[in-house]
C-alpha cells in the first residue's frame, strides 16, 4: 500500500499518521504538502490528518478546503481514490464537499480530550473485516465535533449505509451519536476519533523520566 | 467600496454559545430574554465600479468561502461606496 499524508499549515497529527501507517507490513508512506498540485493517482490512500489547519480561521477546515492540493484530492476521489480524514481532516472533507454535512461546536462548547468507545455502525470497506457492533476505544480531541446534516440527506445516508462509526454514548451532541461517515460511493471516509493515537508508541523513553522521578522520591512517600 | 456581511448558524442548527449567553442573561435577571443567537460580522473592502457589481461579487465570495450553506445563512447588511 502506498499512502500519502498531507500536511497543512497547522496539521499536528501528520507525523503520528505517517508513523503508524509506516508500521504496517508492506506500507510505504509519502508526505504531501498543502501546496502540492501534482496528481495523486499513484497512491492507494490519501490521509488528511488532524490538527488546526490555518488556525481554524473562518470555520474549521474552511481554509484548508480551498488550498491547492485539494483540487488534486477531489480529482483523485472522483476517480475512486481512497481519501481518509481524521478530526480536522474530517472537517476539511465536509467543507470541501467530499463528505455531506458539517462539524460544528460541541453541544457543551468545551474542548473534549478523552478516550471514548466507538462502535462500527454500517459495514463499509473502511472497517472490513470488523463486523457491525465491534467496539473500539479511541481518543477524541476536538472542540468542533458535533456532526450535523439536514434530515433528508441523513435518511439517504442511512439508506446507503454511510454511517461508519457511532459513539457508544453521546459525547458532543452529534446527530444520533455519529462519529464517522463515508460518502455514497464509500471511497471517502471521515471520523472525529483518532486511530493513529491508539496505534503505537514511537518511544517509551518518557518512562525513564517518570522512573527517575520515582527514584528521586523513593523513601519520601 | 465596503460591504458588511452578517453570518449566523441556520435556525435548524443549535447555537451553544447563544444558548449559554441566553441562560446567563436570564440568571442576571433579564427574564424577558427568550433566545440569543451569536453570529459573526465580516467587512470586505473591495474595488467595484457600481454597487450592483460589488453585490454580485460579494455573493460569489459568500458562496465560495465565507459561508458554509450546510450550517450557515448570511445577510449582506450594508454596502457603500
Amino acid at each position: 500500500m502506498r499512502a500519502g499524508v498531507i500536511t497543512f499549515p497547522g496539521s499536528n497529527c501528520d507525523e503520528d499518521c505517517s508513523f503508524s501507517l509506516g508500521q504496517l507490513e508492506g506500507a510505504t508512506v509519502c508526505r504531501l504538502w498543502h501546496k502540492d498540485t501534482h496528481s495523486l493517482g499513484e497512491l492507494d490512500l490519501v490521509v488528511l490528518p488532524g490538527g488546526f489547519s490555518y488556525g481554524d480561521y473562518l470555520r474549521t477546515g474552511a481554509m484548508a478546503a480551498i488550498s491547492p492540493i485539494m483540487a488534486s484530492v477531489k480529482e483523485y476521489a472522483s476517480r475512486g481514490g481512497r481519501v481518509f480524514g481524521i478530526c480536522n481532516g474530517f472537517q476539511i472533507l465536509c467543507e470541501s464537499g467530499l463528505l455531506p454535512g458539517a462539524l460544528v461546536k460541541n453541544q457543551k462548547l468545551g474542548f473534549i480530550c478523552k478516550e471514548v468507545t466507538v462502535e462500527v455502525a454500517d459495514p463499509t470497506p473502511w472497517t472490513a473485516p470488523l463486523s457491525a457492533g465491534t467496539q473500539l476505544k479511541l481518543p477524541i480531541a476536538h472542540g468542533e465535533g458535533r456532526y450535523v446534516v439536514d434530515p433528508t440527506t441523513y435518511s439517504e445516508m442511512k439508506k446507503q449505509g454511510q454511517i461508519a462509526f457511532r459513539y457508544l454514548e453521546d459525547v458532543n451532541g452529534s446527530l444520533e451519536r455519529i462519529a464517522g461517515i463515508t460518502n455514497k460511493e464509500k471511497n471517502v471516509c471521515g471520523m472525529m476519533p483518532h486511530p493513529e493515537r491508539a496505534a503505537d508508541l514511537k518511544s517509551r523513553d518518557g518512562m525513564k523520566i517518570w522512573n527517575a522521578l520515582l527514584h528521586q522520591t523513593r523513601g519520601k512517600a | 467600496m465596503k460591504a458588511r456581511i452578517h453570518i449566523f448558524y441556520k435556525d435548524s442548527v443549535f447555537d451553544p454559545q447563544g444558548n449559554t449567553v441566553a441562560a446567563s442573561l436570564q440568571r442576571l435577571g433579564f427574564t424577558s430574554v427568550k433566545d440569543v443567537r451569536i453570529g459573526k460580522v465580516i467587512d470586505v473592502t473591495l474595488e467595484a465600479k457600481r454597487i450592483e457589481d460589488a453585490r454580485i461579487e460579494i455573493g460569489k465570495m459568500c458562496e465560495k468561502l465565507l459561508v458554509n450553506p450546510v450550517i450557515e445563512s448570511y445577510r449582506l447588511e450594508s454596502i457603500e461606496a
